[in-house]
């Protein structure tokens, strides 16, 4: 629990600028926050301003599917093993497409990124500092936004939208309650604690998610923008670099 | 010595370690050094003895392999892959079978352990400090055998015995123009970084060149003086 053991670690990249032309964009918050949402209204948004994106998501790639399909299926899963498939989930659309297109001076949207990481798996019970080092080899986004969403909110929109709550999602593999309502209330309440010391540690930005869609996503249009007036500038002269 | 168990780093915070009383005995050395035919033999030895036996080995769990084909198939494991997913491998065997029967008393016999990991890892050009922090969360074994050989000696042996392997010859690194000098200049790099580790480790160095029966007299020695006393356990 002490932060003190977090700072004592040398500062992985995560807290310093990237070196690469393109853009980082990335959205962070618990399941029914509306980030996906968002990401999707921004994503459209670039493309018509004629801004080459590549859109990426948590845990989508090829190389551990079917083994989390089936860790999850069996619930073999343990706090530690979950957070290294996530992790090596991570390290292969990282540098297959994060790094690449960043390199190559595009836009790269993340649906999540190692603070879901660094928010999930320490509710589920690893070490806090042993999981920022693992992903010491991320690389710091150039926008980072967190869409803040009371419990009560989140809750009502995932009963709404949806027909069942996940295992996982609900966090019943920490056995806070047998009702996966009351569990997911709970581990989501958890993980919005973490979340509010992340926003701090890491800079992220804060999105109010209870506003009107469209308000938000004027917000997002802006932050991201900004960002892109930022970086844009050099970008020409060092796309050719490796 | 088992009673106050350590870990390489942070270790499992949400797992209960104490009253772990069994005993981890890790056989460790390159690839074709002869562990898996030591580790049988030591399995007879042990349970003649009466003592119980669990055997464990690298990329062995089964939630990890559907990854693992994946990626061995020439898919596309970088080094950061290639870490991760053995260190995935790694920590489902350590929680769901060398833990549980430590906690039974049991002997837990591992083909390999982390130090696998993190020669592998070194010689690909993984950052020493990420690798061993990565395995913070393993248990602290009670003795390591290292079968230890040379690279010529290794080299014949695994020649003798069939043809070179891809990943055995580390071919992914593209280290020699043909599948021979890319086994020994691998090979070599292995060897070198167990030495390193054999000094800061404490490894218990047994000589692989010799006859199977030599080295496994040998190993039965070094482990002799740490197997659990007759009545110790709570089970029988």
């Amino acid at each position: 629990m002490s932060a003190d053991d977090v700072k004592a670690l040398p500062p992985p990249a995560l807290h310093v600028p990237h070196p690469y032309p393109g853009q980082l964009i990335v959205v962070e918050g618990i399941d029914g926050s509306g980030k996906s949402t968002q990401i999707r209204l921004l994503h459209r948004w670039l493309e018509a301003q004629g801004h080459p994106v590549v859109f990426t998501e948590w845990n989508s790639s090829e190389l551990v599917r079917a083994t989390t399909k089936f860790g999850k299926k069996k619930n073999l899963l343990t706090p530690t093993t979950f957070s290294l498939l996530h992790a090596t989930d991570f390290a292969d659309r990282f540098s297959t497409t994060i790094v690449p297109p960043l390199k190559a001076g595009m836009i790269v949207l993340a649906d999540r990124y190692v603070y879901t990481a660094f928010a999930r798996d320490v509710v589920r019970g690893v070490d806090r500092a042993w999981v920022r080092r693992l992903y010491a080899f991320a690389l710091r986004p150039d926008v980072a936004l967190y869409f803040k969403t009371p419990i009560d909110v989140s809750v009502s929109r995932i009963l709404n939208g949806r027909q069942k709550i996940k295992y996982y999602e609900a966090g019943m593999d920490l056995k806070l309650s047998v009702d996966p309502v009351e569990s997911f209330r709970q581990f989501q309440g958890r993980i919005l604690q973490e979340y509010d010391a992340i926003t701090g540690e890491f800079g992220l930005e804060v999105i109010d998610a209870t506003r009107g869609i469209d308000a938000q996503q004027r917000q997002v249009r802006k932050l991201a923008d900004a960002a892109i007036r930022r970086r844009s500038k050099p970008a020409d002269a060092e796309v050719g670099d490796s | 010595m088992s009673e106050a168990r350590q870990f390489f780093g942070r270790g499992l915070p949400y797992v209960d370690v104490s009253g772990l009383s069994g005993r981890l005995f890790v056989v460790e050395g390159t690839d074709g050094v002869g562990r898996s035919t030591q580790i049988e033999q030591l399995k007879d030895w042990l349970e003649l003895q009466g003592h119980a036996v669990v055997t464990t080995g690298w990329t062995r769990s089964p939630l990890m392999q559907p990854a693992i084909e994946v990626a061995k198939e020439g898919h596309s494991l970088n080094r950061l892959t290639f870490a991760l997913i053995y260190a995935c491998d790694f920590a489902d065997r350590l929680e769901n079978e060398i833990i549980p029967a430590l906690r039974a008393g049991m002997i837990v016999l591992a083909d390999r352990y982390c130090y696998t990991a993190f020669a592998r890892n070194t010689v690909r050009g993984v950052d020493e400090g990420w690798s061993r922090d990565l395995f913070g969360f393993a248990l602290k074994p009670d003795v390591t055998i290292y079968l230890r050989i040379d690279v010529t000696s290794l080299v014949r042996r695994v020649i003798r015995r069939g043809r070179l392997d891809y990943w055995e010859s580390g071919l992914d690194l593209n280290l020699g123009e043909d599948p021979y000098d890319s086994f020994v200049e691998y090979q070599r790099r292995l060897i070198e970084r167990y030495d390193l580790m054999a000094r800061s480790e404490r490894f218990e160095i047994v000589d692989a060149t010799r006859d199977i029966d030599a080295i496994q007299r040998d190993v039965r020695q070094r482990i002799a003086g740490h197997l659990p006393q007759p009545g110790s356990a709570s089970t029988g």
